[in-house]
């Protein structure tokens, strides 16, 4: 703040303060007797008169210790443009003084549990609790408190894995996040009506649910050329590229005729933001044990 | 000084009731007009694009700032759960500005990232379908309509003026460049940018 800026508001403030010091001061020289008497203003409207009398002394003396307050409360807090305050108070070091507070009551406890891997960590009752309740503040506005996800928002508990299962693969979607595009029909931008028909039957079929074998039997040449680069050619899906297994009636997009052909015809996009903005190393380990846990 | 100078001079009296009110205002606000802290973007701020301006004009006239504050204040509590602190050098460019004042919903200065699209999409559709206790309302028609590619231009041209630092070039593309977007879409893009620019981990 300039030094301008400085003298402006410091002569402002005390400037008030000393005002209505002087003011009180000044109102209350005037009276003669600081007993109430009779003695009116000396005007009259329509025959309603004012008493003259002193301020209630406990009003004024009350009314002085404010203005002692303020001087006192601008001794010890910046309040006057530049000066820092005799206590050195700023809202950035009492939030400081929170968190290193909070940092040595949990520190040691989330370094401890930082540093324990992922299976071992799933075994630890108290490393849970922590997980449960950062998953309910973190994760569980897509996947649901209990975990069970919903449609677009991959269940966690049933061990059937988009991007994989494994500690480090649950650790990297959580750090890096995922990005899960699949593109509209596919590899096949020119599919027909009737192909995604006979492709959407194909699929059904690795369930045992077709509605028209013979579309379903033509599918599968629409499915090798439009389909397999991700879901493969037995369409087990392929982890590493977050493509699902569409052979085990786990749907994240809706298992009957009309949502397959929706994701077929348009395509779907989703991603898994992530975290290593939002959240310590240390949380997102625990996380990973409390994830880890719920199908192992 | 004796009242009846200053009850029979209404002049006089003006004068002073002006004085007397304006003190926490010249203390307070005035100084702010001229100091860096307050008027000097953080470092990485950009102007929002057309969409996401679109969108924040959206964001108004839901009246989504009468439910969702967008200010993290310097307390533990609220960093935790929502990344670090504002900053007011992050609405230099926000005219006007939606810090708002009651959090009905939750703080949304970071919620940029935080969800994908298309959860965002979903929630705006139907809270519900989401966040089961959710008591936010709906909003299926920002699916249907399209938005006001008109006067986009007017409304950049209009910040241009107060200091924003839009192009003219980005001006001149606006109106194009929005054109036939659904409403939803400005909406998310404007939520999606939401202080990412400071990225401290809480």
């Amino acid at each position: 703040m300039s030094t301008f800026w400085s003298i402006w508001i410091s002569v402002i403030v005390l400037g008030t303060v000393f005002g209505c010091a002087w003011l009180l001061w000044a109102t209350r020289k005037g009276q003669t007797t600081d007993v109430e008497t009779d003695r009116t203003m000396g005007h009259s409207f329509d025959g309603i008169e004012e008493y003259d009398n002193p301020l209630p002394k406990w009003w004024f003396y009350l009314f002085m210790a404010t203005c002692v307050f303020a001087l006192g409360y601008l001794a010890l807090y910046p309040g006057l443009g530049n000066y820092k305050g005799l206590l050195g108070w700023t809202s950035t070091n009492q939030w400081e003084a929170e968190v290193a507070a909070a940092e040595e009551k949990y520190g040691e406890i989330y370094a401890q549990y930082g540093d324990t891997p992922v299976p071992e960590l799933a075994t630890n009752e108290d490393a849970l609790k922590i997980g449960q309740r950062l998953f309910a503040n973190n994760c569980a506005v897509c996947h649901g408190s209990a975990a069970r996800g919903q449609v677009g928002f991959p269940n966690l508990t049933d061990d059937d894995w988009l991007w994989g299962g494994t500690p480090d693969a649950i650790l990297e979607t959580l750090h890096n996040g995922r990005m899960g595009n699949m593109p509209a029909k596919g590899t096949m931008p020119s599919m027909t009506n009737e192909q995604v028909d006979q492709v959407v039957n194909y699929v059904l079929s690795f369930s045992g649910r077709e509605k028209d074998a013979e579309a379903a039997k033509a599918g599968e040449q629409v499915f090798a050329q439009a389909c397999v680069a991700c879901h493969g050619p037995d369409g087990k899906g392929m982890q590493a590229m977050g493509a699902p297994n569409l052979t085990d009636n786990t749907w994240l997009y809706g298992s009957t005729y009309e949502w397959i052909k929706e994701t077929v015809m348009n395509g779907r996009q989703n991603q898994m933001p992530a975290q290593d903005r939002l959240l310590s190393e240390d949380q997102i380990q625990i996380l990973a044990a409390y994830v880890y846990s719920l199908s192992n | 000084m004796k009242h009846e100078i200053i009850e029979k001079n209404i002049g006089l009296m003006i004068i002073l009731i002006i004085l007397t009110i304006s003190g926490g205002f010249l203390v307070e606000v005035v100084p702010l007009f001229f100091l860096k802290q307050t008027n000097e973007p953080v470092e990485g701020l950009e102007p929002l694009s057309a969409l996401e301006l679109e969108g924040r004009d959206i964001y108004i006239r839901e009246g989504c700032h009468v439910c969702h504050t967008q200010q993290i204040r310097p307390f533990r509590a609220e960093t935790e759960r929502y990344g670090h602190y504002s900053v007011a050098g992050e609405f230099v460019y926000d005219r006007p500005f939606l810090w708002g004042s009651k959090r009905t919903g939750p703080d949304l200065a970071r919620v940029g990232g935080r969800y994908s699209d298309a959860w965002q999409r979903q929630h705006l559709y139907n809270p519900r379908s989401v966040v089961p206790e959710s008591n936010m309302p709906a909003f299926p028609w920002l699916f249907e309509d399209r938005v006001d590619h008109e006067s986009i231009e007017a409304r950049m041209e209009t910040l241009q003026t107060l200091g924003v630092p839009y192009t003219d070039e980005q001006i001149a593309n606006a109106s194009a460049e929005i054109q036939g977007k659904f409403e939803i879409e400005a909406l998310v893009a404007y939520l999606q940018q939401l202080g990412t620019v400071i990225s401290d981990k809480r």
